[in-house]
């Protein structure tokens, strides 16, 4: 059943209760002559955690690599319509895309920390951005980082050893730590938890949703628990559109359209 | 009945799975075969090439000598007692020697006797006496036992190279070879460490023809193509890979390189001849020309190595630094450099080796001249350690043979003593991730 924008009329959800951090309108992304996301609309609120769901290939990573424009790195990727933070253009030229990353963080499916130590790892943004000068600020971002990230009683008597060597969930949320080092506004998770097991992922969650305090948060699931335990709002895509978007709780139990319905259901995808 | 029909199923199942395992691990072991023989091969190759430059160039690190007692004749070295360095300088050290020889063999005392004693000694030994005269005057007028070198015939002759007999090619009269008996029997001559061989320049004489020269020119030329080809290696593969896009013009430079790396050396020879000396004008024969010449030579393998060691980079470490706000060059130059290095330098090792044992570019350039002095700046004319191997095959003296070995093995050393820097190297700096 090809979708077309005029199926989805099931976007009332798209005005957020507050402010939206970030509007996407209209946002296309070709990978060379290929459309993978077709005229998406979305806006994530200030301070709450959106889900983003939906079957593999359907475009959700590609979604999130634009609201920090890591599709630069990727040859032959092109993104047209607009994406606003805080009313800025982030595709507008005059805007310093290493100013836009420091500010829309990063966490990605696979935990991949520096082959350096844990200290060096939630150091390198705040140096890189020159957020602190003397030895004592550096030990008290990372001291700081690592315990919102809540991981510091775990590594506080081996933070010169290499973040590599620390178990999978202890490096995801050594790269969370990471992120959050550099006091972003918005950090972006492409299925932090896929690579964890029950209990990192628990410690994970839980950490999600302390950080939504904070931090605004769009995070990519194939969980549909995930998605209802840890988000306020939830947008599901399919084929490269945004099919329906709404509070969680809304999408949950009343999904208004079908392929959502048949999706959080099991019955495809 | 059933039952047993089941049975045989089964049985005959099991069978064609033993079949199947016992051909996979016959297949799997006659594979591992094949690698030992390829392996034992080779081995054999490098113990024959080993053993024949080993048995004949060993014999080259000792040089016969014989132990005399010189007596420092003031009214033979400097009659007028001024200590004057020219006059000192131009003393007849030969007669010293004489004289040492005479106090021996009283008998030789005439006009062929004197002949085949000058014919014992090497040119060495004088000099030996004159540059301890010059560095210590005070020795005048004393007497001292040293040793000093015999001409290289004799020192084939101690060493069983050359025959004895006249009819063989021997070039020793009865009464030389008596006198050689004597000094052998009373145990005044004897092989030593052959010292001239690592601190002299060439020389026509080959008991004082030494590796000095060669050894020190082939080091400045490396140090020329080191800081040269390093540098230049490294950012053409940085830009190549992390920079460019690729494109058609990227395309182009990549095919070029990849060419370029398999040219002949002799070819980047032609191209210094013509560029250096004679456009630019630098001196003929100068490391410093050589290094430039090998640059080129080494230069297409070390950004190849490069390219393939920032390319083997995980990505995910890109996109770590990235997506924390690292711009293009911090990417570069905190993450992707550093973890490619332990494969650069293995790399940049690689491609000096290969410069070192380089001689066809180096003789276009004139590094092939017979040169005696040690050359004191990369500027100064030298010759690089396969140049000198090969001038000193071309050489028909029997001694010059077994230093042409000796001068292999020096190689040999020297490349051995790179590669174990390579792979100590790559040990050191190597990541886990
Ligand atoms: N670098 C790329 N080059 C070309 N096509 C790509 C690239 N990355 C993604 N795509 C295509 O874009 C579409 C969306 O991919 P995307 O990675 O966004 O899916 P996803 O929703 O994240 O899937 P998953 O749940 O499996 O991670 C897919 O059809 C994919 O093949
Ligand atoms: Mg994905």
């Amino acid at each position: 059943m090809p979708l077309t924008s005029e199926f989805l009329p099931y976007q009332s959800g798209r005005n957020v209760a507050g402010p939206a951090k970030v509007s996407a309108r209209g946002v296309n992304v070709f990978y060379g002559d290929k459309q993978a996301l077709k005229a998406v609309d979305l806006d994530i609120g200030t301070n709450e955690v959106t889900a983003l769901i939906g079957p593999s290939g359907c475009g959700k990573s590609t979604f999130l690599r634009c609201l920090n424009r890591m599709n630069d790195l990727i040859e032959g990727a092109r993104v047209t319509g607009t994406i606003t933070l805080d009313r800025q253009d982030i595709y507008d030229r005059a805007l310093d895309v290493v100013q836009l990353r420091a500010r829309v963080g990063m966490v990605f499916q696979k935990p991949n920390p520096f082959p350096k130590s844990i200290y060096d790892n939630v150091a390198y943004g705040p140096r890189i951005h020159g957020l602190a000068q003397t030895a004592a600020e550096f030990d008290e971002i990372v001291e700081g980082s690592l315990q919102r990230a809540g991981l510091f009683d775990e590594v506080k008597d081996r933070l010169d050893e290499p973040g590599t060597g620390l178990s999978g969930g202890q490096q995801q949320r050594l790269c969370i730590a990471r992120a959050i080092a550099v006091s972003p506004e918005v950090i972006l998770m492409d299925e932090p938890c896929s690579a964890l097991d029950p209990i990192a992922t628990a410690k994970v969650e839980e950490l999600i949703d302390e950080l939504r305090e904070n931090f605004t948060i769009v995070i990519v699931t194939h969980s549909m628990q995930q998605a209802a335990r840890v988000s306020q709002r939830t947008a599901f895509f399919h084929l490269g559109e945004l099919v329906e978007v709404g509070d969680t709780e809304q999408i949950f139990t009343n999904p208004r359209h079908k392929l959502t319905q048949g999706y959080i259901t099991g019955r495809f995808g | 009945m059933t039952e047993m029909v089941e049975q045989m199923r089964i049985s005959a199942v099991a069978e064609k799975v033993e079949a199947r395992l016992r051909k996979r691990y016959g297949v799997e072991r006659r594979f591992r075969l094949y690698g030992v023989a390829a392996i034992a091969v080779a081995l054999t190759f490098l113990a024959v090439l080993l053993f024949s430059v080993l048995s004949q160039g060993v014999s080259a690190f000792r040089q016969n000598e014989v132990r005399l007692a010189i007596s420092f004749d003031p009214a033979v070295i400097d009659p007028d007692g001024r200590r004057d360095h020219a006059i000192l300088a131009n003393a007849d050290y030969a007669a010293l020697i004489r004289q040492a020889l005479l106090a021996h063999f009283p008998d030789a005392d005439d006009r062929t006797g004197r002949r085949e004693l000058s014919r014992l000694m090497s040119q060495g030994a004088e000099l030996e006496l004159r540059k301890l005269v010059l560095s210590d005057p005070s020795v005048i007028g004393t007497r001292r036992e040293l040793w000093l070198p015999v001409t290289a015939a004799v020192d084939q002759l101690a060493k069983g190279h050359i025959s004895r007999a006249a009819e063989q090619g021997g070039q020793f009269s009865e009464r030389e070879l008596a006198r050689f008996d004597v000094l052998v029997a009373q145990g005044l001559l004897q092989p030593r460490f052959n010292k001239w061989l690592f601190t002299q320049g060439d020389s026509r004489q080959p008991e004082m023809a030494g590796l000095l020269g060669a050894i020190v020119g082939s080091f400045y030329a490396l140090v020329v193509t080191l800081a040269l080809s390093f540098p230049l290696g490294v950012a053409t593969a940085v830009y190549l890979e992390e920079f460019a896009g690729t494109n058609r013009w990227t395309d182009l430079v990549e095919v070029n390189i990849n060419n370029l790396a398999a040219v002949p050396s002799i070819v980047f020879g032609l191209l210094g001849l013509e560029i250096f000396l004679n456009l630019f004008g630098l001196p003929r024969s100068a490391p410093f020309v050589g290094g430039l010449c090998l640059t080129l030579v080494s230069l297409p393998t070390i950004i190849i190595a490069a390219r393939v060691s920032l390319k083997a980079v995980p990505p995910w470490i890109r996109e770590a630094a990235v997506g924390l706000g690292a711009s293009r060059l911090q990417v570069v130059s905190h993450h992707v450099l550093p973890l490619a290095m332990p494969g650069i330098l293995t790399g940049t090792i690689i491609g000096m080796a290969r410069a070192v044992g380089e001689s066809a570019p180096l003789l276009m350039i004139g590094m092939v001249a017979f040169i005696v002095d040690v050359p004191a700046t990369p500027m100064d004319p030298a010759t690089a350690l396969p140049v000198q191997i090969y001038l000193w095959a071309a050489s028909p003296e029997r001694a010059f043979i077994e230093r042409t070995s000796a001068a292999i093995l020096v190689l040999l050393c020297f490349l051995a003593a790179m590669n174990a820097a390579a792979i100590y190297l790559r040990k050191r700096f190597e990541r886990r991730w």
